[in-house]
């Protein structure tokens, strides 16, 4: 028989869904702006692997010469990222959401068996509830980098009225570092996360908008207890 | 209500339940999604401020964002928060220079003969000498320069604090003001400063850079060092300094970039 299953409370969808454009936009405006001073590089032994960014990826999205352009977007969608990240780590707080989310001591045991599975390497995969322990570190990790790259950012937006968040973050340069990467970090998450929705199916997806899955379960005889309360 | 008239609510089914919600959520999320796209469509196409106005070059709704920003992050200001300072071993032994506008070598300048203009109330002009502000009390600073391109540097630089002079000029009840304005000799580089910044004990008006007397790219004889601030405020050779309670005009303030650019 077929039962409405709640997943998502509407909080946490509405706070994922105004994230998801305003980091699009956060990212593109921050690449504008890094263009600037585009010193960093990946080196491997003292060789230049790769160099952030080529000419083609800078040509390709149109970033050269929009410094301007980049600060004043970037300065003001920095608000609606932060207060749909307040809203989102208040209500998961205060609703008791977080229990589901926050990795628990096994987490990080289990997280190598979801990976394992996720890769085909394991058959079983470990038991979860709302979400698995890789899920519970994922999700969790992406918060604090968001709180990371608002407090980062604050140190190289206003390094001297702010100088107590620019030491804290190891100073100027490193707090721009942890910026660039936290955001590299960003769009790594978005790639494993579009593959694993991808894969997880059009079920797993949907409900991220209604916030239900339907579940197949099998008709109960009627008269059977469900003694599942008592024994927990 | 005609009760003849409604028949009795009958419970819907799992299906239609199913159904309902999820007509419900994606037609809100479509509509929300349709709604976010026009809204950015809406920013994205706003027009650019008027030409000719004190600030320029950026969308509308994105300069009003600026000025807003602006007036909360002025709540945090503090003559209290200083920039870092770093030891003299530190600082580069030649600053970067990025720029020359308002001092181009092909223009006809004769340090010897400069004198600083500070235009007073009613149109009087105080000129003063760079002789006399060197004569007043040195003070040095050694501090990461940072550029709105993204680069910083450690310089150390020597000259007079701005309020310094401003109390020795007796140009104090200029401080009432709410703006400082500086131009180049040729008026070709020019800045607007809000007093807080401007007045900071960190601003200098400097004629010294890394132990030697300023040299002409550097902004010889007298330009203005403001920790407070990105690199674009930092005028080099300044001519005239304004006083009033409007914004003075901007260089890059009119090429699209944030009027206060406080750090």
């Amino acid at each position: 028989m077929k039962t409405i299953k709640e997943k998502h409370s509407l909080a946490m969808r509405w706070c994922h869904w105004v994230n998801f454009p305003i980091l699009t936009i956060m990212i593109w405006s921050g690449m504008l702006i890094y263009w600037g001073n585009d010193t960093y590089t990946f080196s491997l032994f003292g060789h230049t692997v790769f160099r952030f960014f080529p000419d083609w990826f800078y040509s390709a999205l149109k970033i050269p010469a929009h410094l301007a352009e980049g600060m004043a977007f970037h300065f003001l969608f920095m608000w609606f990222f932060t207060l749909n990240g307040v809203l989102y780590v208040l209500y998961t707080i205060l609703s008791g959401e977080w229990r589901e989310l926050v990795p628990k001591r096994n987490s990080f045991k289990e997280a190598w068996l979801v990976l394992l599975h996720d890769l085909h390497i394991r058959k079983m995969a470990p038991p979860q509830k709302k979400y698995n322990a890789a899920q519970r570190i994922a999700y969790t990790a992406i918060i604090i980098m968001g709180i990371g790259s608002v407090v980062t950012g604050l140190a190289i937006y206003k390094p001297v009225q702010f100088y107590y968040l620019t030491w804290l973050c190891g100073g100027y340069h490193f707090a721009r570092i942890i910026h660039f990467i936290l955001t590299l970090g960003y769009v790594f998450f978005f790639v494993i996360h579009i593959v694993q929705v991808i894969l997880a199916g059009w079920k797993n997806f949907s409900s991220v908008i209604s916030g239900f899955e339907v579940v197949n379960e099998p008709a109960k005889p009627a008269i059977q207890h469900t003694n599942d309360e008592q024994a927990s | 209500m005609s009760k003849q008239a409604k028949k009795p609510k009958k419970e819907l089914t799992i299906e239609q339940k199913i159904n309902r919600r999820n007509f419900i959520s994606f037609a809100s999320f479509t509509v929300l999604a349709g709604g976010a796209y026009g809204g950015w469509r809406w920013l994205y196409k706003s027009p650019e401020e008027v030409a000719g106005g004190i600030t320029g070059g950026t969308r509308k709704p994105l300069r009003k964002a600026l000025n807003k920003t602006e007036l909360f992050f002025r709540r945090v200001f503090s003559d209290n928060h200083l920039v870092k300072t770093y030891p003299k071993e530190m600082a580069v032994k030649g600053a970067r220079v990025n720029s020359d506008i308002g001092l181009e070598a092909k223009k006809k300048f004769d340090p010897a003969t400069w004198k600083l203009q500070v235009i007073k109330k009613g149109g009087e002009v105080l000129q003063v000498s760079l002789q006399e502000i060197m004569a007043l009390p040195k003070t040095e600073i050694v501090y990461d320069f940072k550029c709105v391109e993204g680069w910083d540097e450690i310089q150390h630089w020597a000259g007079v604090k701005f309020i310094d002079f401003i109390k020795h000029f007796k140009l104090d009840e200029y401080t009432k003001m709410e703006y400082v304005g500086m131009e180049t000799p040729d008026k070709a580089y020019y800045v607007g400063l809000d007093m807080p910044s401007a007045i900071h004990p960190q601003t200098l008006l400097a004629y010294e850079m890394s132990g030697k007397p300023l040299q002409l790219q550097h902004g010889a004889p007298l330009r203005l060092i403001i920790p407070v601030k990105y690199g674009i405020k930092n005028l080099k050779r300044i001519g005239t300094i304004t006083f009033s309670n409007t914004r003075p005009r901007d260089y890059w303030a009119e090429e699209g970039y944030d009027y206060y650019s406080g750090l």
